[in-house]
């Protein structure tokens, strides 16, 4: 690849997952893409992978026109030098950090020489810009969903980073929550035109935020398109029953079919 | 059942009714008025301090490398770790003067670089940390190991180097269970009687500990024993108290924390 402009996270890898190997391709652009499969086909692994917290036998990471990961070269970059937010399921926000200090910790660690105070300060302007400015001195306990995870994203982008992971991003809220994290979620996204890959078992979500779908089953992609298209055509039953109660919001992935 | 429950509950109890009433007052006073107990109190209070911190120290990173590391050969050191728990401390005294004695394994080249530490206060603190640092460790590793791993992911992700990741999320999540760890293993020190008798020796003044004095003094008057004995219950209660207190006011915290 070129050191093209527009920023694109290529993946593909192959990894031992203990009863059977992840072995994924996947290309991100600017179009999120809503990486999907019932538990256990390896979704989360596959996201830890590209963090740099798993390591995979062989293959290659790269984002725009850094290497992150090649067996071949034994390139293997350390998580902390990715650049690659990741927000997991329950927002990850630090218990013992106040909702600024969460995000003034991103910035503390990209910019050691600027002082706390100009830290905090520009952790304030961060939490405003996504509205909760007067949420700062909170605990990430006294939060609700909806704004613990407006925490964790502006957190997660003020670390100036160059993709965007997000594992279930919803399935910790209830139903009303839901609707409202998913709305801003989708805006952010798109105005931030980053690589981004989300794992969901939401139909809604994979609606809302996506717009093309890889379907991993037993650590394989066994489909990657547009959204329209895996939804014309589900390529497993898992897809095929995701997509049919795209209308009904699902409660959890404990809720996601088995398959035969 | 409930009478061989109440059985051990006596049992449990009246030793120390016993130590608290036998004699009354007075005697007790006269006990704490002895020679050996001043040296003594001041030479625990004096060390374990030292081996607390010695302990909490070495032992955070330890611990922290030991939680962390995938090595295989780390599960057979943590286990290595735990002995000195149920080894007798008299073992750990032998081992000590076979390690570091004078005509131990290591002794002579102690001794040529001027370092004879056996006998000395500083054999006070060796056998103090010998048996008091599994402790400190085991709640330490435990600690670490029980932290959210997606809370470590996240951090390093932000671009959170190793340093940093132990500095500023690792030790204060770990914290509390850090706190109750190193004082369980004060409390050890405290206690320490056979490997500091066996490897430090028993001189008033110079190495014998509170326990060491309780030791010495039975052959003199069981009520100064008595006495010195009732110092030892009082530290150990004040820091039972402590960690409660400190528990139940950090479970306060998170509780009245969570929505």
């Amino acid at each position: 690849m070129t050191g093209n402009s527009a920023p694109r996270l290529s993946v593909a890898v192959q990894a031992g997952l203990g009863s059977f190997t992840l072995q994924a391709s996947l290309e991100v652009g600017a179009e999120p893409l809503a990486l999907v499969g019932p538990n256990g086909s390896g979704k989360t692994s596959l996201l830890l992978t590209i963090l740099g917290l798993h390591k995979p036998e062989r293959g290659r990471i790269v984002l725009s026109d850094e290497i992150l990961f090649d067996a071949a070269l034994a390139i293997d970059r350390p998580t902390e030098e990715r650049h690659l937010a990741y927000l997991p399921q329950d927002f990850g926000l630090f218990p013992h950090l106040t909702a600024i200090d969460n995000v003034a910790f991103a910035l503390a660690c990209r910019s050691a020489r600027v002082s706390t105070k100009q830290r905090r300060s520009e952790a304030m302007a961060w939490l405003e810009r996504f509205g909760i400015g007067n949420l700062g001195e909170r605990n990430p306990s006294r939060l609700s969903g909806g704004e613990r995870q407006r925490v964790a994203l502006a957190r997660a982008l003020a670390s100036s980073p160059k993709a965007l992971l997000l594992d279930e991003p919803t399935a910790s809220l209830d139903v009303e929550a839901r609707v409202e994290v998913r709305a801003f979620l989708a805006e952010s996204i798109r105005s931030l035109g980053l690589p981004t890959i989300l794992v969901t078992h939401d139909a809604m979500d994979v609606e809302a935020l996506a717009s093309r779908v890889a379907v991993l089953e037993k650590g394989h992609v066994v489909a990657c398109g547009l959204l329209s298209d895996v939804r014309r055509a589900p390529p497993t039953s898992f897809a095929s029953r995701l997509f049919s109660s795209s209308t009904v919001p699902k409660t959890s992935g404990i809720a996601s079919p088995s398959l035969q | 059942m409930l009478g061989l429950g109440g059985l051990l509950l006596l049992f449990l109890v009246l030793p120390f009714v016993a130590l608290v009433l036998d004699g009354g007052p007075e005697a007790i006073w006269r006990g704490l008025g002895c020679s050996l107990t001043w040296p003594a109190l001041r030479l625990s209070l004096g060390t374990t301090l030292i081996s607390v911190v010695l302990v909490v120290v070495g032992g955070t990173p330890l611990a922290w490398w030991l939680a962390r590391s995938r090595w295989r050969s780390a599960r057979w050191l943590e286990i290595l770790l735990q002995l000195p728990v149920v080894i007798p401390p008299a073992v750990g005294g032998i081992a000590l003067l076979l390690a570091f004695g004078r005509r131990g394994l290591f002794g002579g080249t102690l001794e040529r670089l001027g370092w004879t530490p056996a006998f000395s206060v500083v054999a006070v603190v060796m056998a103090q940390v010998f048996v008091s640092a599994p402790f400190y460790l085991q709640a330490a590793v435990q600690a670490f190991g029980r932290l959210d791993p997606n809370l470590l992911a996240v951090a390093r992700s932000l671009g959170a180097s190793p340093p940093r990741l132990f500095v500023r999320v690792a030790l204060p999540l770990a914290r509390p269970w850090l706190i109750g760890g190193a004082a369980m293993s004060w409390a050890r020190a405290l206690g320490e009687f056979g490997a500091t008798l066996m490897f430090a020796g028993n001189m008033t003044g110079k190495t014998q500990t509170l326990p060491l004095a309780i030791y010495t003094a039975l052959e003199l008057d069981i009520h100064t024993a008595q006495a010195l004995s009732l110092l030892l219950v009082v530290f150990a209660f004040a820091l039972l108290l402590f960690l409660r207190r400190f528990n139940r006011g950090f479970e306060a915290a998170r509780g009245a924390a969570t929505p």
